[in-house]
């Protein structure tokens, strides 16, 4: 250590390595450089962020960051990536869009696709209303149940979905109208129609005056024993299921100043493939009716039906 | 190992990598050489021959008799077919394999290190190759340090072409297992084969080359965590190749030995047992980790003391405890008695239990099975009519190579009827028939109907196979209903 602290080319004895020159009470740094492949490293590291920074979106400016030369977005990605799925499912929509829906069922390879689909599509723009379940709510009808509005095979699901119901703008929209009863009653006797009408379902005691005002009133629609009619939507009242409630109050609200509820129609925003796939899906929720057995391979025989 | 340093204190040594020592070992012959071989042939053969092994299953199922078909998520062996969810016997196996690895140290020590172990094997095998193109050690040595020339060039690259056919075999022969070996040959040659056929032999031929060609010993030494695990697994009873030093020392040629009688022991530091080592180490230094316990040494030295008339095993398969026994006086015992060891029979125990346990449970398995899972969204549905459905996702396999017809049933839940997502609910009844397809499992949406006012309950699905003989199997599910239990 007799060496000149100053002179650079200074050697530690111990391990032959030169001092940097700086010393810290009496602690000095030799001159151990990074490793050269290391530093090579770190300069192509470099150099390829510079380079990604050119090629892709990157520098942020006033409105939004550089585009880059590639011309890549997150955004155009995403829309290839569809573009590729929606290519992979051509061949299913291809083969829906040329069956009938009333043919479907005798295709149950198509069919099961169908439903697959279907399901997809019904969480996307279904499930606001009708529930993630499709087990509907107050007001919002039960698609799972055997209770239909307006039918409810494959083709007249299809046509509800297609058009809506009471959809302002579309012709083909179905549509009923419940009168408001407002005024038209007074207490005795709307009692005793709600009571008549509870009665249709044996929950309730009917009386002549209720009978009677439900023949004069009600009847025409919704048929003399409650039954209904789906020609023009007028609910069942003879059955356990209530769209909106089955108490006396609820009834009551419904007669006199009845709600009505919306299902927008859907041919102008879904593609018919989509919209059969939906009503696929609606009919094997297990109240799908005129169920047509598939005809391929026909697997199906039930025996004892006597069992236990 | 280390030796110790003569460098001056402060000293920084100018590498602190020491470069790996080419093994060069030479050519022996011998009771345990060809014992060996014999193992060498076996297992290549297996390796390379199991996927060529046909086997009828009928027409529904693959002819090869031990395929992995990942694709249809089946593992076929011989007769023996397992289901994805069947796979503990593939965990059973394993952990037979694993306590087999236990048993046989327990009783050979590092035996399937020294003869079964692939990287013995490809080693063995890539070292042979050597020897064949290069010649004996000795030649190998000088070829080695020969300069760079024309003939060491082509040498060298005949030699890896050799290598390299041996790995693209070896990776090529591992693809078979998982598809139908001709069809997959014929795919693979035509360019057809699925891109992981080719990246699964690209990689297992590098890694064949570069283990086998070059790594060999470094890998035993090295990468492989067993050697460290057996180190911990040996003990005083464990068959250890071992150099009985209190015969052999101290070293020392036949002509010092004449001269001085007495003085020196059987050892005669002829190195034989160093230049047949595959792992390049010295067995007199004691047990170590880089001995596989290949016995080759114990080849060379036997046919050393035959030549110059000492008694053979100074080199030699023995237990610590026999050592000991043997250095103060005694006499040797016979071999069988490395089995009197109660970790060797606890082990032995563990391992045929397990292989019995496994083999009835492979022997009384069902292939027919029905699992059932409620829908919970929503739980139940309220019929026009005042009756409750459930929905259920049933899951029929059918485990066996022909379609089977499988009635199905309702146990419990008086009253209910159901049907499914392909029989109408016109027909719905308590018992529904369905063909299942041949190895295959069906899927099965069913609407499981209850009268009104029926109340939250346990009951099953039952299903019988309408075969002879019938199977069956049940699984129990919940009905929910508004009304509470």
């Amino acid at each position: 250590m007799a060496n000149d602290p100053s002179s650079k080319n200074r050697i530690d004895e111990a391990t032959g390595t030169e001092f940097v020159g700086h010393e810290w009470d009496g602690i000095e740094e030799l001159n151990t450089p990074l490793p050269r492949w290391w530093l090579w490293t770190f300069y192509i590291c470099i150099a390829w962020a510079l380079a990604y920074t050119v090629a892709y979106p990157a520098w942020p400016m006033i409105s939004q960051a550089t585009e880059g030369m590639m011309g890549w977005t997150s955004r155009g990605q995403l829309a290839n990536e569809m573009e590729d799925a929606d290519l992979a499912r051509k061949e299913v929509r291809d083969q829906l869009a040329a069956t009938d829906i009333s043919n479907l069922q005798g295709n149950p390879d198509l069919m099961q696709k169908a439903v697959a689909g279907g399901r997809a599509a019904f969480l996307v723009n279904c499930v606001q209303c009708h529930g993630s379940g499709a087990a509907g709510s107050p007001g919002y009808p039960n698609l799972n149940d055997d209770d239909w509005l307006w039918g409810g095979d494959l083709a007249t699901i299809e046509t509800t979905l297609k058009h809506g119901i009471r959809q302002p703008g579309d012709d083909m929209t179905r549509f009923s109208a419940m009168p408001a009863f407002a005024g038209m009653f007074d207490t005795a006797q709307l009692d005793a129609l709600t009571e008549h009408v509870l009665s249709l379902s044996g929950k309730g005691q009917t009386s002549p005056a209720g009978a009677q005002a439900y023949a004069d009133n009600c009847a025409i629609c919704h048929g003399p024993a409650g039954e209904g009619d789906r020609m023009q939507g007028a609910p069942r009242l003879n059955d356990a299921i209530w769209l909106r409630g089955s108490t006396k109050a609820d009834i009551q609200q419904q007669i006199l100043q009845p709600r009505m509820g919306v299902m927008p129609s859907w041919s102008g925003r879904l593609d018919p493939a989509t919209i059969k796939m939906l009503a696929a899906y609606v009919h094997s929720l297990g109240g799908g009716e005129d169920f047509a057995e598939a005809q391929v391979e026909a697997p199906v025989t039930p025996v004892d039906e006597q069992a236990e | 190992m280390n030796k110790p340093s003569k460098l001056p204190a402060g000293h920084v040594p100018e590498k602190l990598y020491e470069a790996r020592k080419a093994v060069h070992n030479k050519r022996i012959d011998g009771p345990f050489r060809r014992f060996k071989w014999f193992v060498m042939v076996v297992t290549l053969a297996i390796y390379y021959g199991t996927p060529w092994i046909r086997w009828d299953r009928g027409p529904y199922s693959p002819d090869q008799a031990v395929l992995i078909d990942l694709a249809g998520r089946r593992f076929y062996m011989f007769n023996i077919e397992i289901w994805p969810h069947e796979f503990y016997f593939v965990a059973g196996l394993l952990i037979m394999a694993g306590i087999g690895l236990f048993l046989i140290t327990s009783v050979v020590g590092r035996a399937w290190c020294g003869y079964a172990c692939p990287q013995t094997v490809w080693t063995d095998l890539f070292q042979h190759v050597d020897r064949f193109i290069d010649g004996d050690r000795n030649a190998r040595m000088r070829l080695d340090a020969a300069p760079w020339g024309p003939q060491k060039i082509a040498r060298r690259g005949f030699k890896w072409l050799i290598y390299l056919t041996i790995a693209f075999w070896t990776g090529g022969a591992w693809i078979m297992y998982f598809a139908d070996a001709p069809t997959l040959v014929r795919e693979f040659w035509a360019g057809d084969a699925a891109p992981v056929a080719y990246a699964t032999v690209a990689v297992l031929t590098l890694t064949t080359f570069a283990m086998g060609g070059f790594m060999r010993e470094q890998v035993c030494i090295y990468m492989c965590p067993w050697p460290r695990i057996q180190s911990a697994m040996l003990d005083e009873k464990s068959l250890l190749v071992t150099y009985k030093d209190w015969r052999g020392e101290p070293r020392g040629s036949i002509k010092k030995a004449e001269k001085n009688p007495g003085e020196y022991g059987d050892c005669i530091d002829c190195m034989q047992c160093v230049a047949v080592c595959p792992t390049g180490i010295d067995i007199r230094e004691g047990p170590q980790i880089g001995c596989i316990t290949c016995a080759l040494c114990i080849d060379a030295c036997d046919r050393v003391m035959k030549d110059i008339g000492r008694p053979r095993g100074l080199i030699d398969y023995a237990t610590l405890e026999d050592c000991e026994r043997e250095a103060a006086g005694e006499q040797p015992r016979p071999a069988w008695h490395v089995l009197k060891h109660p970790r060797t029979i606890a082990y032995f125990l563990i391992w045929g239990s397990l292989g019995i346990a496994l083999l009835f449970l492979l022997g009384t398995r069902d292939h027919t099975s029905l699992t059932v899972s409620p829908d919970r969204n929503p739980p139940y549905m309220l019929m026009s009519d005042g009756s409750i459905r459930n929905s259920y996702t049933l899951k029929l396999r059918n485990m066996v190579g022909r379609p089977r017809d499988m009635e199905v049933s309702l146990e419990g839940l008086p009253g209910a009827v159901f049907w499914t997502d392909t029989i109408s609910s016109d027909q719905a009844a308590r018992t529904q028939t369905f063909t299942v397809k041949a190895d295959e499992t069906q899927v099965i949406r069913a609407y499981v109907m209850a009268p009104d006012g029926t109340a939250q309950q346990e009951f099953s699905f039952k299903v019988t196979t309408l075969d002879d003989p019938p199977e069956s199997d049940d699984n129990e599910t919940r009905f929910t209903s508004p009304i509470g239990e």
